[in-house]
């Protein structure tokens, strides 16, 4: 039993700044969901019920772009717990459609989408700019797309369930 | 006519005098990176991307505005040259509001299939996420400043081809923008003909036709010569 | 007006010099007339009103006399010849001192500068010869000194290729900043085949903390304007244009007034000196960019374009203005011509060194004693310039020296005993630019320093090429990130990148030059940028290295 668990990478995934796409074109991937579950432990995830980040992950994949002090905190944790991170998608890549509120000023934006309602002690505060990951913590793979096509997501994962260096093809590599 | 040798990538290849090193080099099947030039407008050399060596000149030079010269001897593909041309893609990333998901030109962009042709799934730079607001005062079409790379294809267009002049640029180094007549929103331009023929020179999606929605602007920027070369058979 | 007139004229007004029993130069060049210099000519005028003393002395408003931060300068000169230099002088202290010489007492020793301060006594001053001496209003008092004679000489004894091979022998390179060998310039325009062509002359001086070139157009714009009717001479050229930048009203306004005066007495316009040879001087006002110092934008800026750099070959000298060759050269290299052609080229030559013959003017500033305007022969070392002319470094021991405005670089105490010139600078990293030389002492940080050079060329970038736009302020915001303690090892690895990045791909010499000052200061300084990024502190304690992440997000 323990042996067989060593084998099997253990794997997180974490959501920040983003609408959960990346999180859909995961699950996206079909059949190759039967593969990665025979090869993987998920041990935290929005898809899991576990809620702690555990130590000692072997990859990361992280969706969303770094927004808020949480999203902040969450991706130094997962780092500094995690041997392999991977930006998954554009918003963790460049900031995508949460970062299109940067040029615009972050208290008239509150104002504008809470209005009165507004109690800052309910939400986590908004950073000045939706950052990308990698402006952040150290980030080892990108897999860009919105959200990346399954296809990409497969690909990358397959050559690192094998222990093989992933390489997207150029074809694989566009954003949006 | 005299014709001149070159060696381009090892290969000797001929050219005519007056052409430029862009010509020569497309015209023997390589397929040098640009995004500044568009075939039939005067070529502006600043996007840098089209840049080669050739032999005995310090540094790299343009190819668009460089003349072809006999027995220069001109490499397109160096390492360095690649990692100069992925450098100025991230640049141009990072230098304004390009959030390719939600583009009418996603899938059609010039910027966006260069940077996966360089490689780039990140951006290394901050992105400076500059405030520009959208002109969408015309009636068929609507301008982004936020995805323009400030290529001038469009000025050039409107100025060469259409004649108009109705687009130029405006401000300095960062801060430059394409302006409408004397700054004005383009709805109120008296200078527009409304040809569009801009909006088809646009790599990006800076330029676009209204109720286009993502990804669905249709870019036809080989208009701009078929047009030019049109007008050359029938005025004479 | 005919060259015999021209000498009469001369020998007259040197006549009249020679009567006035005081001489009283009041410098009038923007430093002193921005300390009150105005005031002071008015206090002496009045004086001498009521002492009716009009006709025996000379008041004249002048050009730079040099030591500017010690402004209003006074210079007094006895009817035996005698100079005396007043420093900071008010109107009742000038007045009082007028005064005193009006009585015939001896000259107060009050605010009096030294005669042998080494300021003054280490220049050579070509250039500037007539700076301090001469009124730029009168065009008569330029002619006193030998004024126009070069140009009279020229067009009655001399071919056009005399003038270029005087030029060429001479030595003289460029003093904009690139140091290409002027006669070779010229002798390529003139030989260049086309019946248009131009001569336009540079005044669009932009870098931070240098002055020459306004100096010389408000001090003796006149010397300016036969420099190019002798260059217009020489190449072929009939039209001329003088391009000032836009923030320089005073020089713009006595050129103006300059060339008014000179086309009245022939000797601009049609038929110069009633020979055969014309040249006309238009005067054209920069807007403010300086990128239009470039000389393919500058072009593009007096044809009334958007002043956008392009492409070089083709050179202006093959196309220029409007398509045709046009001969480009700074003011202060056109200043130089007049000389030249004076005393001939062997004279010249034998100031300064091999290959770098003649006199440069520097304008020295930042931690120095006397601030001001210095004209040395080239070759002259830095530490001459730092130590005996400008009086030694205030406020701590010397660290570095800037030359070349925006596009040089720092050179730092161990290269004090380098000569400046056009190589030994190229050598340390440096370049001689226009001939602005900042001093800092050992409380300024060189990373604050760089920082503050490539914020000035992300103003000033024209936006053509995406290396010189985007990159400058990639790299401004890097050096943000290194003074606020908040960057790494990558940063540094990232920000030396973009310099090479500019320097190769950027299409004109502002791009590819921006990274000098990064690049200078990391050559010779890079244990300072180390401990911004490794041990997140700034030696100098110039830098707030308390900054948040928020304070380097654009």
């Amino acid at each position: 039993m323990k042996g067989e668990r060593t084998n099997r990478l253990r794997v997180a995934t974490l959501w920040l700044s983003g609408c959960s796409g990346c999180h859909m074109s995961l699950l996206d991937t079909d059949e190759f969901l039967l593969k990665l579950a025979e090869a993987i432990d998920l041990v935290h995830s929005p898809l899991a019920d576990a809620p702690k980040f555990p130590s000692g992950v072997d990859l990361v994949l992280i969706e969303g772009g770094v927004g808020t002090e949480h999203d902040l905190e969450r991706a130094l944790l997962a780092r500094s717990r995690s041997r392999q991170v991977v930006s998954l998608g554009d918003c963790a890549i460049t900031g995508n459609v949460p970062a299109l509120r940067n040029p615009l000023d972050r208290e008239a934006i509150i104002r504008e989408v809470y209005g009165v309602a507004w109690q800052p002690e309910r939400l986590p505060a908004l950073l000045p700019a939706v950052l990308p990951l990698h402006r952040v913590i150290a980030v080892d793979l990108f897999i860009p797309g919105c959200p990346p096509e399954p296809e990409r997501i497969r690909t990358v994962l397959t050559a690192i369930i094998r222990g093989e260096a992933p390489q997207l093809p150029q074809e694989m590599l566009s954003f949006g | 006519m005299p014709a001149l040798t070159l060696t381009i990538d090892g290969r000797l290849v001929s050219s005519r005098a007056g052409e430029t090193l862009l010509q020569v080099i497309r015209g023997n099947g390589i397929d040098l990176p640009t995004l500044c030039y568009l075939e039939g407008l005067s070529p502006r050399g600043g996007c840098r991307l089209c840049m080669v060596e050739v032999a005995g000149r310090e540094k790299p030079q343009a190819a668009c505005v460089t003349p072809a010269e006999e027995g220069m001897v001109v490499t397109t593909g160096s390492e360095r040259l690649q990692r100069y041309r992925r450098q100025i893609v991230e640049l141009l990333l990072a230098e304004r509001n390009h959030t390719c998901s939600v583009c009418v030109v996603n899938g059609q962009c010039e910027l966006q299939s260069l940077a996966a042709r360089f490689g780039i799934d990140h951006v290394r730079y901050a992105y400076l996420s500059p405030r520009l607001p959208l002109d969408a005062s015309h009636q068929r079409f609507g301008m982004d400043p936020g995805r323009c790379v400030l290529c001038a294809r469009c000025v050039r267009t409107c100025d060469e081809v259409e004649g108009a002049h109705t687009l130029d640029l405006r401000g300095r180094g960062v801060r430059s923008c394409i302006s409408i007549d004397l700054n004005e929103p383009w709805g109120r331009s008296e200078t527009c003909t409304t040809c569009g023929k801009c909006v088809q020179s646009c790599p990006t999606g800076a330029l676009f036709e209204k109720w286009t929605a993502r990804g669905e602007k249709v870019r036809a920027p080989e208009l701009i010569p078929r047009i030019l070369a049109w007008r050359e058979t029938h005025e004479r | 007006m005919n060259a015999s007139d021209l000498e009469k004229l001369a020998l007259h007004e040197a006549g009249r010099e020679r009567r006035y029993c005081l001489r009283i130069s009041i410098c009038m060049g923007s430093p002193c007339m921005a300390a009150g210099a105005a005031a002071v000519k008015t206090a002496i005028e009045e004086l001498i009103d009521r002492h009716g003393a009009a006709a025996d002395i000379r008041v004249v408003g002048t050009g730079c006399v040099g030591p500017c931060s010690r402004g209003p300068i006074l210079l007094v000169v006895t009817r035996d010849g005698t100079e005396y230099r007043y420093e900071r002088v008010t109107p009742p202290a000038a007045a009082a001192l007028v005064d005193r010489f009006l009585n015939g007492d001896v000259a107060p020793t009050e605010r009096l500068l030294p005669a042998d301060l080494p300021f003054f006594t280490g220049q050579t001053r070509l250039v500037l010869a007539n700076c301090g001496y001469t009124d730029p209003e009168r065009i008569e008092d330029y002619i006193a000194r030998g004024g126009y004679q070069s140009l009279s000489r020229a067009i009655h004894h001399l071919s056009p290729e005399a003038v270029c091979e005087e030029v060429t022998r001479s030595g003289l390179r460029g003093r904009g900043g690139a140091g290409y060998p002027t006669g070779v310039k010229w002798e390529l325009v003139r030989k260049a085949s086309g019946s248009r062509k131009y001569v336009v002359a540079n005044g669009d001086e932009g870098d931070p903390g240098a002055y020459m070139d306004r100096t010389i157009m408000e001090a003796d714009p006149h010397r300016v304007l036969e420099g190019m009717a002798l260059a217009g001479f020489a190449v072929g050229a009939e039209q001329g244009y003088i391009y000032v930048r836009g923030e320089y009203p005073l020089a713009a306004a006595r050129l103006r007034q300059a060339i008014q005066t000179a086309e009245r007495l022939q000797l601009l316009g049609g038929r110069i000196l009633e020979s055969r040879v014309n040249f006309r001087i238009d005067l054209r006002m920069g807007a403010g960019a300086f990128v239009c110092g470039e000389e393919t934008a500058l072009l593009a800026s007096v044809m009334g374009r958007r002043g956008h750099p392009v492409t070089r070959p083709p050179y202006p000298a093959q196309r220029g203005l409007r398509g045709c060759p046009t001969l480009i050269n700074n003011v202060e290299t056109f200043a130089t011509i007049p000389t030249i052609i004076r005393y001939g080229w062997e004279e010249f030559a034998s100031v300064g060194g091999p290959g770098n013959s003649g006199t440069k003017v520097f304008a020295i500033c930042g931690d120095l004693v006397n601030a001001g305007l210095v004209e040395v022969p080239l070759g002259t070392t830095l530490r001459q310039i730092v130590e005996e002319i400008g009086g030694g470094v205030t406020g701590g021991a010397f660290k570095a020296a800037q030359t070349g405005g925006p596009s040089g670089g720092c050179i730092p105490a161990g290269h004090l005993d380098t000569p400046m010139d056009y190589e030994q600078l190229k050598a340390l990293g440096s370049i001689m630019g226009s001939g602005g030389l900042i001093v800092m002492n050992d409380q300024r940080c060189m990373v604050d320093v760089a920082r503050f050079f490539i914020g000035f060329c992300q103003d000033e970038s024209c936006g053509k090429c995406v290396p010189c736009r985007a990159g400058t302020v990639q790299m401004g915001l890097l050096l943000d990130r290194i003074c606020s303690g908040l960057a790494s090892a990558c940063d540094l690895e990232q920000l030396e990148e973009l310099c090479h990045l500019l320097q190769e791909t950027s299409l004109c010499g502002l791009g590819s030059a921006a990274p000098n000052p990064v690049l200078s200061t990391l050559r010779h300084f890079r244990d300072e940028y180390e401990a911004h990024v490794m041990d997140h502190c700034c030696p100098a304690a110039v830098c707030n290295m308390a900054a948040t992440e928020a304070a380097c997000q654009p």
